[in-house]
C-alpha cells in the first residue's frame, strides 16, 4: 500500500496541503487568487497601455483598442485595474505584517510576562478595540495626509488587537504544558522560550488569522479610497477607481467605470476568505469551531 | 449582581478617559482646525485672535484639561464650524442612526438565526454549502459596492426607491416614505452583518447539537422540530447575544460609510463632515459617545449572559 505510507511519512506542510486539498471552493480560490496575484505582479508586461497615460478619447465604452474601456480622461481602465490591484494587494500584505508583528510582540509579552505589564496591554488593547473601526481609521486618515504610505500604517497600527488576544491567549495554555515547564526547569533564557518554543508552536493560528486580516485591509483601503481619503489619484486603486461612480452620469451610464473595479474586490475577498477558511480546517482539524465546511 | 456592575463601570473609566486622551494627542499632531480658515481674505491677526478666543493657543494638555473640566459640566463644546453645541448636534443626529441600526439589526438577526440553525442542522448537506458560501459572499461584498449596485438598479434602472435622504423634499415624511428610504441602507448594513452572524450561530448550534443533553432529548423520542426549537434554540441564545454585543461596535462604524452614501442625516454623516472640516470638539464627542455605547454594549451582554444562562454568577 504505497499510499498510506506516504501518509504516514509526509512532512507537516504536505499534510496541511493535502487537508487543504479536501476544500475544493477553496482549491478553487486559490487557483483564482494566483491568477490574478499573477496578473497585478505582470502588470507593467501585459498592461496595454501606461496607467496614468491619456491614451484615447474620455469614457470610451469597452471594445475594440480598449477592453474595458477608457475613464473619464481618457485613461485605459483595464490598464488601470492592473495597476491597481497591485497597490489593492500591496496594502492588504503590507498592513497584516505590520499589524501582525506588533500583534504577536504585544501578545507574547502580555501572555507570558503576566502581571501588571499583561493588565496595562490589555486595558490598552481594549481601549483601541473601543473605538468604532472605520471611525478611527476616518479619523487618522484625515489627520495624517492621506497617501499610499500613511494608509498602510495607519491599517497597520489599527488592526493588531485581534491578534495580539489570539497570541495571549495561546501563550497563556503554552505556558502550563510540560515542555514549557521543561524549559524552564532547564534555565533556558526567557528570550529562547518565548521566541523558538512559544512562538512556533502558535504560528500556524496567527497565519490563518492574519489570513483574515489581509481581506479585512483590503476591504478597509477600498472603503477609504472610495471616501477619497485613501490612496489618492492619479496612484489607482480599487477603491478610488470606484470613487467616480459617487456621480449619477458615471453610475447610470458608464458602468465599465465602476463595475469590474467593484467586483475584482470583490472576488478578492472572497477568494481570501475561503483560502483562509480551509486553512483554518487543515492547521486545526478539532477544531472544535467546525466552521470551515467547504 | 449590582456589585458586579459597579466593579465594570469602575473599569471602564479609566478606558474611557484613556480614549480621550489617545484622541486628543492624535488630532493635536493634525495642527490646527484654524488652518482651514487662513486664506487671502483673512489676516493673520485675525486667525490669532480666534485662536486665542477658543483657546487654541494653549499647551496640549491644558486643553486637554479645560475639555475635561467642561465634560464633567455636562459640557461637550461648541462645533468650531457652525457654533451649534456638540451635544445638541448629537441628539438630533442620534435618532436616524439609531433608527437605521435598529432595524439593521433586527433584518440581520431574522436571516441569520434561521439560516444559522437550518445549515447546522443540514450539516455537509448542499443547502449547508450554499448558506455557508452565501455567507461568505455577504460579508465579502463591500457596503459601499453594494449600495451601489442597488441604487443603479433600485434607483436608476427601477425607479422604485429614492437613493438619498430619509424623507422626501416637501412633504412632512410619515412612515411610508422614511421606510421606502430605509430599505437600501438596512439591505446592505444588515447582508454584511448575516454573513458574519449565520456562520457564528451555525457553529454554535453544531456544538450544542453534539451535546449529551440533545441525545438523550432525541432518544427520549421527542420529535426533531421540538429539539431543536426548545431544547437547542434555548441553549444557542447565549451566542446570539453575543453576536448582537458584536455587532454594535461594527454597525456604529458601518453606519458611516452608509450614511455617507445614501446622505442618511445621522450621526455618520455628521462625523464625515466634522472629520473634513477639521472641526475637533465635534469629533472628540462622536469618539466619547461611540466608545461608552461599545463599553455599554460590552457591560450588557455580559449581563444576558446570566439571564439567558442561569448558572453563570457574577461576583
Amino acid at each position: 500500500m504505497p499510499k498510506k505510507r506516504r501518509i504516514e511519512s509526509e512532512k507537516y506542510l504536505q499534510t496541511i496541503w493535502r487537508r487543504f486539498c479536501r476544500h475544493r471552493l477553496a482549491l478553487f480560490s486559490f487557483a483564482i487568487l494566483g491568477v490574478i496575484v499573477a496578473a497585478a505582479l505582470l502588470a507593467p508586461v501585459i498592461a496595454p497601455y501606461d496607467p496614468n497615460d491619456i491614451v484615447g478619447s474620455f469614457s470610451k465604452a469597452p471594445g475594440g483598442k480598449f477592453l474595458l474601456g477608457t475613464d473619464q480622461i481618457g485613461r485605459d481602465v483595464l490598464s488601470r485595474l492592473l495597476y491597481a490591484t497591485r497597490i489593492s494587494l500591496l496594502v492588504g500584505v503590507l498592513a497584516t505584517a505590520i499589524s501582525t508583528a506588533i500583534g504577536v510582540i504585544l501578545g507574547l509579552v502580555s501572555g507570558y510576562f503576566g502581571g501588571i505589564i499583561d493588565m496595562v496591554i490589555m486595558r490598552f488593547t481594549d481601549m483601541v478595540m473601543s473605538f468604532p473601526y472605520i471611525l478611527l481609521v476616518l479619523v487618522a486618515a484625515a489627520i495624517f495626509k492621506p497617501g499610499l504610505w500613511n494608509i498602510i500604517l495607519i491599517l497597520g497600527f489599527v488592526d493588531w488587537p485581534g491578534i495580539a488576544r489570539l497570541v495571549r491567549g495561546n501563550v497563556l495554555s503554552l505556558r502550563e504544558t510540560n515542555f514549557i515547564k521543561g524549559n524552564i526547569v532547564a534555565g533556558m533564557s526567557k528570550r529562547h522560550i518565548l521566541f523558538s518554543e512559544i512562538l512556533p508552536n502558535t504560528i500556524a493560528p496567527i497565519l490563518v488569522y492574519a489570513t483574515s486580516v489581509v481581506a479585512l485591509s483590503m476591504l478597509d483601503e477600498a472603503a477609504l479610497s472610495f471616501l477619497g481619503m485613501g490612496v489618492q489619484p492619479p496612484t489607482a486603486s480599487l477603491g478610488n477607481m470606484l470613487n467616480g461612480a459617487q456621480s449619477l452620469t458615471v453610475l447610470t451610464s458608464k458602468p465599465w467605470l465602476w463595475i469590474p473595479a467593484g467586483s475584482l474586490i470583490v472576488i478578492l475577498v472572497i477568494s481570501i476568505s475561503f483560502i483562509g477558511d480551509a486553512l483554518r480546517d487543515a492547521v486545526d482539524p478539532t477544531s472544535k469551531n467546525n466552521k470551515a465546511v467547504i | 449582581m449590582i456589585k458586579y456592575i459597579i466593579k465594570r463601570i469602575l473599569i471602564a473609566v479609566p478606558v474611557l478617559i484613556g480614549i480621550t486622551i489617545i484622541d486628543y494627542a492624535v488630532m493635536c499632531l493634525a495642527g490646527s482646525p484654524l488652518a482651514m480658515l487662513q486664506g487671502p481674505r483673512i489676516s493673520e491677526a485675525a486667525v490669532e485672535a480666534k485662536s486665542i478666543a477658543l483657546g487654541l493657543d494653549q499647551p496640549i494638555y491644558i486643553q486637554y484639561f479645560v475639555w475635561l473640566k467642561q465634560l464633567l459640566h455636562g459640557n461637550l463644546g461648541y462645533s468650531i464650524k457652525n457654533y451649534q453645541s456638540v451635544s445638541e448636534m448629537i441628539t438630533t443626529h442620534l435618532g436616524p442612526t439609531l433608527l437605521l441600526m435598529g432595524v439593521s439589526l433586527i433584518v440581520s438577526l431574522a436571516i441569520a438565526v434561521p439560516a444559522g440553525i437550518f445549515s447546522a442542522t443540514h450539516q455537509y448537506s448542499k443547502r449547508d454549502y450554499t448558506v455557508v458560501t452565501l455567507s461568505f459572499i455577504g460579508t465579502s461584498v463591500p457596503g459601499f459596492f453594494l449600495s451601489l449596485l442597488l441604487i443603479y438598479v433600485f434607483t436608476v434602472k427601477l425607479g422604485w426607491l429614492p437613493s438619498s435622504g430619509m424623507t422626501s423634499l416637501g412633504t412632512g415624511g410619515g412612515f411610508t416614505d422614511v421606510a421606502k428610504h430605509m430599505v437600501m441602507p438596512v439591505i446592505v448594513l444588515a447582508t454584511s452583518m448575516a454573513g458574519t452572524n449565520i456562520r457564528y450561530i451555525r457553529s454554535a448550534v453544531l456544538e450544542i447539537l453534539q451535546q449529551d443533553y440533545l441525545r438523550t432529548a432525541r432518544s427520549k423520542g421527542i420529535g426533531s422540530f421540538k429539539v431543536i426549537n426548545k431544547h437547542a434554540l434555548r441553549n444557542a441564545l447565549i451566542s446570539i447575544v453575543t453576536v448582537i454585543g458584536m455587532e454594535i461596535p461594527v454597525l456604529f462604524g458601518g453606519a458611516v460609510i452608509i450614511e455617507q452614501v445614501f446622505s442618511w442625516p445621522g450621526l455618520g454623516l455628521m462625523t464625515m463632515s466634522a472629520i473634513i472640516n477639521r472641526d475637533y470638539p465635534v469629533i472628540m464627542g462622536v469618539c466619547l459617545l461611540s466608545a461608552i455605547v461599545v463599553l455599554l454594549a460590552n457591560l450588557i451582554t455580559d449581563l444576558l449572559y446570566a439571564v439567558v444562562d442561569p448558572t453563570i454568577q457574577y461576583k
